[in-house]
């Protein structure tokens, strides 16, 4: 068995030495990290002969008897290879529609440049310059920009209803807007856990216990089935909307507990000396608190969005068609039927390249947290 | 709420009884609590008129009515006939069937993953890596779905794979060798067990005189008689027979042995492999949360690293573990529920079709959420008792 104790640092070797040739440092290096004992080599030749059996398992199927395109929508090419080559020409075949679901063909140029904005939104909110009062007005901009590019009816864009939006932008929606409103809200039942007045903590305590402890399915289903009969008569609030709002009381429960963390992490004395200035309760969370705890709950914040951007894929189930469910949709086409493990393989890359950027920058800010580790 | 007494301070000014923050506070909560209780209570009398308009009858009565579902896979005897309330336990039992043995397997496969990417050996840990980072970025819902796709692409039961003698994997599920449990062979293994509970007490007892003068006792001669040899004589003598019948194809279908279903087997691969990921970043940080002069202090104590590591290293790094480990169990029991997009009845699929079935929306969501909320209650329970065994005693 191998362990733990043995994590060398190929560079200090490499260090000590530096007359070796590079043919030597290699030589070196295989010794240090794969063949340094018995079982080191045989857990090597083990892994190396799996994966070469695996890798090769791969090619052959995804690439050397892989069928990238078919002629129009005659897929007995694919059949001819079904179970030993991958069918890819199902994906230039259905990629705008996994993308962008039902949106009008020709106005899919909206949904795109709404994606483009989303990542743009993504990408500056990791700037450190930006933190603060400049972010919000930021998403506040960005998020009005993709609402009236989705929906039209300005500028000479058509209206287009909810109920043909589809694939990546609403995924991307679920969950950006589920954190931009569940972010204050979970700023509020923090605060709210952890007040001295026990009527309001004990609310908090409840709401909190109380998302935390059902599967998010159950909240969707509330959120299909149940908000219906809990709205007067003639209300008729739209389904997305109704997902997300069970998003967003979902995000906040969870986000809540993740600031309390940080809340925690402010030392007594700065209460003390917010008080002692005679601050207000709100003015000194606000200037003083809170600043203070949400630098302290960054990293964990951006894995929290992370899993709730996965878990946006659950909106399959009450059929809102997000990327996941559009793709499930577009191998409904008998033509294409058996071809699903293709589909989902392009799917699961989208989400994973949104997924593993975030964890990267998670990880990045981690380390400067704490230079040391 | 403390309200100063003014006779008590005759001598100050007399002040009014709430006022300053207390005043300010006792406000802010009325305020907030009255918000909420308008809320509730538009929500309640919305819904008490909607149900009244679509003619439901609220409360818990269509429990005892005849279910007329169908649940494929089921442990407990059940059939159509029977009432919600059977068809509720039927998905009960179906999801801690899955949550039970995901948490065990989760648990082995992410202890070892977690092992395997501290290792020295370089292609090992960047392999362990590959996979967490995989596991964790894609969705548990389209891993699943990927999973059932897979099994529903496997061959037919009459070309199914036979990687072992008596173990079958076709589009039918995976079919294992097994063996029938009698009254007979469950008394044994419950004897079995009683022996497993002895002698743990037998070994805690050993410890605890090898702590005081440090002669090192043996206890697995005790494990050995009261686990393996008293249920061996008991079974001897009860004259049970512990035949494994191997399972055989039979037409279209499997007889004998124990089916795992498709749904249920891909539901355990997806929900084991995803939350196994997690698992790992959590041991490894455990691991690496143990001072490193416990490794130097053991080694130079002459100990085998893989004694370090079972003995000295993971026992410590137990207590960093099971804070996050707890949570993890959670969040795979609230998986489990994703079992509704594949097909696989469970609680919630039951409670789905429940609902579908009566417009019973209310109750089936209220008592999906109370299994929940005592299934996570029940985990929470067990691993705060056991942090709090496990916890460091400091003088």
């Amino acid at each position: 068995m191998s362990s733990a104790a043995d994590v060398q640092n190929p560079h200090s070797l490499s260090q000590m030495q530096p007359a070796s040739s590079a043919a030597r440092r290699a030589l070196r290096w295989l010794r240090a990290n794969l063949f340094s004992s018995i079982s080191s080599c045989l857990i090597t030749l083990l892994l190396i002969a799996l994966l070469a059996k695996m890798l090769a398992g791969l090619a052959q199927w995804g690439l050397r008897d892989a069928v990238f395109t078919v002629p129009g929508n005659d897929t007995s090419a694919c059949r001819a290879v079904r179970g030993v080559g991958a069918c890819w020409a199902v994906i230039p075949e259905k990629y705008r529609f996994i993308l962008f679901g039902t949106y009008p063909f020709d106005q899919q140029w909206r949904p795109a440049v709404a994606t483009l904005i989303f990542i743009a939104l993504f990408f500056l909110s990791t700037r450190r310059s930006l933190w603060g009062r400049k972010l919000v007005y930021l998403w506040a901009i960005a998020l009005v920009l993709i609402a009236v590019l989705m929906w039209g009816g300005v500028f000479g864009m058509p209206f287009v209803v909810q109920d043909r939006w589809g694939g990546l932008p609403v995924t991307l929606i679920l969950a950006t807007f589920g954190l931009a409103f569940g972010f204050p809200l979970g700023i509020l039942v923090a605060l709210g856990r952890r007040s001295k007045l026990p009527a309001i903590r004990s609310l908090c305590v409840l709401y909190v216990e109380l998302i935390r402890g059902v599967p998010l399915i159950s909240l969707l289903f509330m959120a299909s089935v149940m908000f219906p009969l809990f709205m007067p008569d003639g209300v008729n609030i739209d389904k997305l909307l109704r997902a997300q709002i069970a998003i967003v009381l979902y995000a906040g429960a969870y986000l809540a507990e993740v600031i309390r963390g940080g809340l925690q992490a402010v030392p007594r004395g700065q209460h003390e000396a917010a008080d002692a200035l005679g601050l207000s309760y709100w003015r000194k969370q606000r200037l003083i608190i809170l600043p203070q705890a949400i630098r302290h709950v960054i990293p964990p914040l951006v894995n929290t969005f992370i899993a709730f951007f996965k878990d946006t894929s659950l909106v399959l189930i009450i059929g809102i068609f997000d990327l996941l469910t559009t793709a499930k949709t577009a191998i409904i086409d008998p033509a294409w039927q058996s071809f699903s493990v293709e589909v989902y393989a392009f799917v699961a890359v989208i989400y994973f390249a949104f997924c593993f950027a975030m964890s990267r920058y998670s990880r990045r800010l981690e380390a400067e947290g704490n230079p040391k580790a | 709420m403390t309200i100063a007494s003014p006779s008590s301070r005759s001598r100050k000014r007399w002040r009014a009884p709430l006022q300053g923050p207390a005043l300010s506070g006792l406000i802010w909560q009325i305020v907030v609590v009255a918000i909420a209780v308008a809320i509730v209570a538009w929500l309640w009398s919305n819904a008490v008129h909607n149900l009244s308009v679509r003619r439901i009858s609220t409360g818990f009565a269509f429990l005892g009515r005849e279910a007329g579902m169908p649940i494929a896979d089921t442990w407990l005897p059940y059939s159509p006939k029977d009432t919600y309330l059977r068809a509720f336990l039927v998905g009960i039992v179906n999801t801690l069937r899955v949550a039970v043995i995901g948490i065990v397997l989760a648990t082995a496969v992410g202890t070892m993953i977690g092992i395997a990417r501290l290792s020295a050996n370089w292609l090992l840990s960047r392999l362990a890596a590959v996979y967490v980072e995989v596991l964790r970025d894609v969705p548990l819902l389209l891993q699943l779905l990927f999973w059932y796709v897979l099994m529903q692409g496997l061959p037919a039961a009459r070309m199914a794979y036979r990687p072992i003698e008596g173990v079958y994997l076709s589009n039918r599920g995976l079919i294992l060798p097994a063996i029938p449990l009698g009254e007979g062979q469950l008394r044994v293994l419950a004897a079995a067990a009683l022996g497993a509970v002895v002698f743990y007490l037998i070994r805690r007892h050993l410890v605890a005189r090898q702590m005081l003068d440090g002669r090192p006792r043996r206890a697995w001669p005790y494990g050995l008689l009261l686990i393996v040899a008293l249920p061996a004589a008991l079974s001897w003598v009860l004259g049970v027979s512990w035949t494994v019948t191997m399972p055989e194809l039979r037409g279209f279908n499997f007889v004998g042995g124990l089916a795992l279903a498709p749904e249920y087997f891909a539901l355990l691969i997806a929900l084991v492999t995803y939350t196994s990921a997690f698992i790992a970043e959590i041991v490894r940080s455990g691991i690496q949360a143990v001072p490193k002069g416990q490794w130097d202090a053991a080694l130079a104590l002459g100990l085998r690293r893989s004694f370090v590591l079972k003995q000295i290293i993971l026992p410590q790094a137990l207590r960093v573990v099971i804070p996050p480990m707890t949570s993890q169990y959670l969040n795979l029991t609230k998986n489990s529920s994703l079992a509704v997009a594949i097909g696989y009845q469970d609680v919630v699929s039951i409670a789905n079709t429940t609902l579908n079935q009566t417009g019973q929306a209310i109750e089936a969501i209220a008592l999906i959420m109370a299994v929940f909320l005592t299934i996570s209650l029940g985990i929470s329970l067990f691993m705060n008792w056991y942090n709090a065994r496990i916890a460091l005693v400091e003088r």
